[in-house]
């Protein structure tokens, strides 16, 4: 009998070559059947998405970057006429007016203080929102008390130390915007704890003339409190004081903020436990060093997410002292569209388009931080 | 025990005992108060008296001298209407568009809010950025880009676009067929009238007789039956008294018809789209609130889709959607005063724009219509406590 050597079965000695995973199990086309075209109303809704996009984007993209004219010095570049084809946004007139959406008519050689306060207001909102910063406490007296007197200072100009005063009337644009808002925040703060604080008071005095402020504030529109503040203010004091026009809308913002503000702050200090109160209490310490102290930290601490979502409907809510004559950024760009110089079909769209985008930058990213926030708060409350 | 709580109070000084201290902050803030509500007061009496400013709401007769392009009530400066009138029009005209804007939001932000849920990943990336781009920029400007950059670019009366069904629109508004009461309509109108009411009753019936013997009827075909088809058959056998009157193109604009102005329209259009983002967010959180296992329960009873939807997840969903609704409901309310923006003739526009510019009585003029905002606010918040508390979860 002869052995063979052969081997009995087959035994592979190297490993074959990898093969792509099945289509229809893995991957973009997978991926793509068990999103999309799941089953056949899931293929209808497909479509009719696509098509919606199909309808939106391609048009806007065309509008926006192909067919927009990006250089000139007026109308003459935006005019279809005189271009030959079709006109999309006319971003010349952005760039031509985007001094004047950012100053206003502050005087051109005083610009320089403008951007001053814009980096010091930069800084100080990065110190307060960056929750590791160090010594954020310092950060909130440096934004809350000093940076706005620097900024007075600095934007209304005061002669004795060599800076020309400029008027109110001649700011305009984002940095109104930015002031309207700014003071809000500012001005709403620290009343709202109040508010907050007095509503949840056992005075029952203090508490009803809280709780009467801040439901009767929050109960009428915005633009009420800013046409009361605009005609009654200057009647509620003395004959010969009048107040500044800039001013006004200020307080009427100032104070419907701080009703919103006292709703959020108030949430805060119902959300901490009972427990704390006691403890701080059971050291001996009286009521306000107890909210310094103990509460308030703990109770804005977790009410961090609804400041800055009360902050963005705020800062939304800026544009409507441009009714009561105040020119921030959207009055300036509706000024800016009755120019002959850059009168065409297409200015208006381009300059609505140009303040679109920036509330939205703001406001988006603002809400991305709160989320963060909220998320990194959540985490802290797993454990 | 009274004793000794007694016996230790007079050992603090006056100053420290917080009773005290309370009545002394108190007694500190109505002064305050008082002395701020005297000093402005006094000023504003004296600065209206050197302006010459009358008071009080007599001007309220006073015959207005002006016109309003869309009024709900015949109002008219050479019929001698009054500025009492002029504030009824305009409290009527914010009704108007805060109640058709509530009902098409609601839809509107039900639809986005299911659909950013949807398993469709194109579906409900689409929502979201629906959601996002409409909720991060500001009313107003939406305001003027309907107004301004759509509506206002849309072609004059002679080229207007015409939407199927008699309706056009041009930059003079919307133009739709307005229906002409023959006699006998009164039937068909009654008809609708009972074939709802029918519904409603038959509903209530069937869910009484399903609670106590179990069986169920076609409460969705009958009420459908009671509430098209009996307005029908009263509509063909009265003789068709309701037609339609269309639009006409005579000249350079139309006749006949119902003309919506194009402020109403992009009132409407802006503060729906913006609200219904809001609900949109509302109702998706609602329906992430009902845990997972209350679906798998109820599939697990034996229910079907729909009625798991119906009687299991909607129920509790609208728990937690229904309280920052009618919030959202109330801020459209009260973000229709921005209809002052594109001239819209509503109580802002009407009652605290002209008729304040024409009297000068600031004081009053304001104060009425913050309350009016403020009451509607209220009354809405004191429907809602009512509905909370019967909503709420009864805890054992």
């Amino acid at each position: 009998m002869a052995i063979t050597t052969e081997p009995v079965a087959y035994v592979r000695t190297a490993p074959i070559a990898e093969q792509p995973p099945p289509m229809m199990a893995r991957g973009w086309l997978a991926w793509m059947r068990e999103n999309l075209f799941s089953s056949v109303g899931n293929t209808i809704l497909t479509l009719i998405a696509l098509y919606i996009i199909y309808l939106v984007v391609p048009p806007a993209i065309r509008f926006f970057f192909i067919d927009a004219v990006w250089t000139g010095s007026n109308r003459e570049a935006c005019l279809a006429a005189n271009v030959g084809r079709e006109v999309g946004a006319c971003w010349a007139y952005v760039n031509a007016k985007l001094s004047y959406f950012v100053y206003g008519s502050y005087p051109w050689d005083d610009r320089w203080r403008v951007d001053i306060v814009f980096a010091l207001g930069a800084f100080g909102i990065a110190w307060l929102l960056w929750l590791d910063a160090p010594k954020r406490g310092l950060g909130a007296l440096y934004f809350f008390v000093i940076f706005p007197i620097a900024a007075f200072i600095l934007l209304r100009g005061w002669p004795a130390i060599g800076l020309q005063r400029v008027d109110t009337s001649l700011w305009g644009g984002i940095l109104v915007t930015l002031i309207v808002s700014i003071v809000g925040i500012v001005v709403s703060l620290p009343l709202g704890v109040l508010l907050a604080l007095g509503r949840r008071s056992r005075l029952p005095l203090i508490r009803l003339a809280c709780i009467i402020f801040i439901e009767v504030v929050r109960g009428v529109p915005l633009i009420t409190v800013l046409f009361m503040a605009n005609t009654m203010l200057p009647l509620f004091l003395p004959g010969n004081m009048s107040p500044d026009r800039l001013l006004r809308p200020l307080v009427g913002v100032a104070l419907f903020a701080s009703a919103y503000m006292a709703e959020v702050v108030r949430g805060g200090l119902q959300a901490i436990p009972k427990g704390q109160y006691e403890g701080a209490m059971s050291l001996g310490l009286g009521y306000w060093r107890m909210m310094r102290l103990i509460i308030l930290p703990q109770a804005l601490r977790i009410v961090i997410p609804g400041i800055v979502n009360t902050f963005i409907g705020l800062f939304k809510d800026t544009t409507l002292v441009s009714i009561v004559g105040i020119f921030d950024l959207i009055k300036t760009v509706e000024v800016t569209l009755v120019d002959p110089t850059w009168a065409t079909p297409v200015t208006r769209l381009t300059g609505y388009a140009f303040a679109g985008v920036f509330y939205f930058i703001c406001c988006y990213g603002m809400s991305r931080y709160s989320l963060a926030v909220e998320r990194r708060l959540a985490a802290g409350q797993k454990r | 025990m009274t004793d000794i709580t007694q016996s230790t109070s007079p050992r603090t000084s006056l100053i420290n005992d917080p009773k005290v201290r309370g009545i002394a902050y108190q007694v500190i803030l109505v002064v305050v108060l008082a002395l701020l509500v005297y000093e402005a007061t006094t000023n504003a009496i004296e600065n209206l008296r050197r302006a010459r400013i009358a008071s009080g709401f007599d001007f309220l007769s006073t015959t207005a001298g002006f016109d309003v392009n869309q009024t709900l009530i015949p109002f008219s400066s050479s019929g001698g209407s009054t500025y009492g009138e002029a504030f009824i029009v305009g409290l009527l005209n914010t009704l108007l568009v805060a109640a058709i804007g509530i009902v098409l939001a609601t839809i509107l932000g039900f639809i986005v809010g299911v659909a950013r849920l949807s398993s469709n990943w194109m579906v409900a990336k689409l929502a979201k950025v629906y959601v996002e781009a409409i909720r991060n920029i500001p009313l107003l400007l939406q305001l003027f880009i309907w107004y301004n950059a759509v509506l206002k670019a849309l072609p004059n009366p002679r080229q207007s676009y015409e939407i199927a069904g008699g309706f056009f629109l041009n930059n003079r508004g919307l133009f739709a067929p307005e229906p002409v009461l023959a006699p006998g309509a009164g039937i068909v109108i009654g008809a609708t009238v009972l074939g709802i009411v029918g519904a409603f009753a038959f509903r209530f019936w069937a869910r009484r007789r399903q609670e106590r013997t179990g069986q169920q009827a076609p409460v969705g075909a009958v009420a459908l039956a009671l509430i098209v088809g009996l307005p029908l058959l009263a509509f063909l056998i009265t003789g068709r008294p309701i037609s339609l009157e269309y639009p006409e193109l005579r000249g350079f604009n139309f006749t006949g018809g119902v003309q919506v102005i194009p402020e109403f329209v992009a009132l409407l259009i802006g503060l729906t789209t913006y609200t219904a983002a809001f609900i949109a967010e509302i109702v998706r959180a609602g329906i992430l609130a009902v845990s997972r296992g209350q679906t798998e329960a109820a599939h697990a009873l034996g229910l079907r889709e729909g009625q798991t939807l119906k009687l299991v997840i909607i129920p509790q969903a609208m728990r937690v959607i229904v309280p920052p609704l009618t919030s959202q409901y109330l801020n459209l309310t009260k973000n229709s005063s921005l209809a002052v923006a594109i001239g819209y003739p509503d109580l802002a526009q009407v009652f605290m724009g002209t008729v304040l510019n024409q009297t000068g009585q600031a004081v009053e003029v304001i104060a009425i219509t913050m309350a009016v905002y403020l009451a509607i606010s209220l009354f809405t918040s004191l429907v809602m406590n009512i509905y909370n508390r019967r909503a709420a979860i009864v805890e054992r």
